[in-house]
């Protein structure tokens, strides 16, 4: 009999759908399990789709190459040591991190809003902490294919020297660094929703100081201590004082603090970024309920 | 009865901020709503734009907070049993644009399905079938960015029944969709719902045709508030006193309908203007009071073009009942909306 229903509408399958049973539904994972499912799955548009563009490969890589470029050929008509062609190489493969936090990972609610897909978000069970984990892991394997691209095409045009002198710091200092700037990106993404336009302004404005002030292109060591120590707040500082000391030869004599203090500081950002963004995500979901507005797209 | 979902007193008032200096004003969306909707209904809100049909669906989905009363769906409270709540329940906007364009119809259903913690195995069969039911099949590799209006409608739909859920809401689930694409979607609502008596589904629609033919009962609102919760078939009982014409005569322009609304025995008139005529919707109490209305038509110089005596429809019971028609209903507060 089932045979025969099927036959006479075979375009037409939504006898798949009746349960066994009235009353049962698929299995749905829970707990743990769809924290893990939903981190993944919001971060697979980034990993996977991301790529699809391929003009990535020239604002991504192409441009970025050509302001190191524009460093290293400064550095070396000014005579400069020539530790400094590394520094800005593997500085030029950071900000990879540093723009896709500030421009894709800080605006990511606020656009996940006008595209209507924050309230499914929301009312999807399971928690927006897990979807905000989602979006940055993504934004950072994607940067991290960028920022490898720009790190051997520049070091193999300029002929960078390594030599690293302890792999698992190296390993602990770029892991800190960047799950603090992701924690930060995390929670600048509420500041933006909140925000809406206005955050955009702060973002152009913290744009070209941060890079000045982040050392991205030479050593903070050269500022006065108490501008580095402000520049920290942002985690690359720190990240690529310490990264900088740790694969150079010359390199830890042109560091801002040692290398231990560093992860310290990077392990601190870390967890008080983390736990702000959750906290903010809580305080945006709340809003948005009671207020009914950072859900809505036009308005 | 078992209710799906339950309504006492629900009411949201919205605060609309000016400018700076000005006091936030207030917009009454949705007052003393009290629904009981039974398991395994498929039930309607029918109302115009700014009725507040969003705003209820909104609520019963855990994305607004009410503002005064409460509300419980699957058996739960949802402002208090949230997490209960969301397990159970999913959500279709029509003229949503969710999803992301990169990825292609299967990837963006399948990363919703991972996000109610559907296996991946059992996603990618359902998402299958859903998209055979809705006629999408051939498009489940094409990027959705690629999708047009219609089919990325559909595939909204199917991200509403993928996973599977107790108590579905579909806030105007048609709109952007051609005359046999909503048919099409209608059928599988209707079917998805008999299938599973424990399955239910609540609709909004401002489209009179869907509520009758498609929902087991439908809540007429208008301003925030439900007028009447029925049948379809009890609903235009209410009319079966009355007798209705349907009338195209000549353009009435400025005469308008206060002259036959006037008329002893004409209860309501609803003026469509058309095209180089006017289409007069009349509800009457008697069918003698039809010859004083072609009286005042003759004596006004307006010629009868078609005259035809109708059931009365949906249309007409929101019209008996709040005294304009939908569309007027909704170009008063057009205005007001684009504000
Ligand atoms: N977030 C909001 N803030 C302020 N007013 C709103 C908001 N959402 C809806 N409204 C207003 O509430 C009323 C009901 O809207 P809505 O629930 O969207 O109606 P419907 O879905 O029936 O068209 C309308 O007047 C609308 O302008
Ligand atoms: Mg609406």
């Amino acid at each position: 009999m089932k045979r025969g229903t099927s036959l006479q509408t075979p375009e037409w399958p939504v006898s798949l759908l009746k349960p066994q049973k009235p009353g049962q539904r698929v299995r749905k994972a829970s707990g743990w399990r769809l924290f893990l499912k939903t981190v993944l799955a919001r971060a697979y548009p980034r990993i996977i789709g991301q790529q699809r563009e391929k003009s990535w490969m020239f604002f991504d890589v192409f441009l970025p190459l050509l302001s190191v470029a524009a460093y290293v050929y400064i550095y070396r008509a000014i005579k400069a040591p020539a530790e400094y062609v590394g520094f800005v190489v593997i500085g030029g493969a950071m900000t990879a991190f540093w723009l896709n936090v500030l421009w894709s990972m800080s605006s990511q609610l606020y656009w996940e809003k006008e595209q209507g897909n924050l309230a499914l978000y929301i009312i999807a069970p399971n928690s927006m902490m897990a979807i905000l984990l989602g979006m940055a892991l993504g934004g950072l394997v994607a940067t991290t294919l960028r920022a490898l691209v720009i790190t051997v095409i520049g070091s193999w045009l300029f002929q960078v020297p390594y030599a690293i002198s302890s792999f698992i710091q190296l390993f602990l200092v770029f892991t800190l660094a960047l799950v603090a700037l992701y924690g930060m990106g995390m929670m600048s993404a509420s500041f933006f929703l909140l925000l809406s336009r206005e955050a955009w302004h702060w973002a152009n404005l913290a744009q070209e100081p941060i890079y000045l002030l982040s050392g991205f292109y030479f050593p903070i060591k050269s500022f006065s201590f108490w501008i580095a120590a402000g520049a920290s707040i942002i985690p690359l500082t720190l990240g690529l004082d310490a990264m900088r000391q740790l694969i150079f030869p010359s390199g830890a004599a042109l560091g801002f603090l040692s290398v231990e203090v560093e992860i310290g500081a990077l392990l601190l950002m870390s967890v008080l970024f983390l736990l702000g963004a959750r906290a903010l995500l809580a305080y945006m979901e709340k809003l948005a309920i009671q207020e009914g507005r950072l859900t809505e797209s036009r308005r | 009865m078992e209710f799906a979902i339950k309504t006492e007193n629900l009411g949201r008032i919205y605060k609309i901020r000016g400018g700076k200096k000005e006091d936030p004003k207030e917009l009454v969306a949705l007052s003393g709503v009290d629904l009981q909707v039974g398991r395994g209904e498929l039930f309607g809100l029918l109302g115009p734009n700014g009725a507040g049909k969003t705003t209820l669906i909104k609520i019963l989905t855990t994305l607004l907070a009410p503002t005064s009363g409460r509300a419980w769906v699957a058996g739960f409270d949802v402002t208090e049993r949230v997490n209960e709540v969301r397990q159970r329940i999913n959500m279709v906007s029509g003229g949503e644009s969710s999803g992301y364009g990169l990825l292609t119809v299967r990837e963006n259903l399948w990363m919703f399905a991972q996000f109610y913690g559907l296996s991946s195995a059992e996603a990618n069969r359902r998402i299958k079938a859903l998209l055979k039911v809705v006629g999408l099949d051939d498009r489940i590799n094409t990027k959705s960015s690629d999708l047009s209006t219609g089919l990325r409608q559909k595939m909204n739909i199917v991200r509403g029944f993928l996973t599977d859920p107790d108590v579905l809401f579909l806030d105007e689930p048609t709109l952007s969709l051609d005359v046999g694409a909503s048919r099409d979607v209608r059928r599988f609502v209707r079917e998805w719902v008999d299938q599973d008596p424990t399955r239910t589904l609540l609709l909004t629609t401002h489209y009179m045709v869907e509520a009758e033919e498609l929902c087991d009962r439908v809540a007429i609102i208008n301003k925030g508030r439900v007028l009447a919760c029925d049948t379809p078939a009890n609903l235009k009982h209410r009319l079966q006193k009355d007798v209705i014409y349907r009338m195209e005569v000549s353009p009435l322009n400025s005469l308008g309908t206060a002259p036959f609304e006037a008329l002893p025995g004409v209860r309501k008139v609803v003026h469509r203007p058309q095209d180089g005529f006017s289409v007069l919707e009349l509800i009457l109490e008697k069918d003698d009071a039809l010859s004083s209305v072609v009286a005042t038509l003759t004596s006004a110089d307006k010629h009868i073009l078609n005259l035809q005596k109708r059931e009365p429809t949906l249309e007409d019971v929101f019209v008996d009942l709040v005294g304009y028609s939908m569309e007027e209903v909704e170009q008063a507060e057009a205005p007001e909306a684009s504000q």
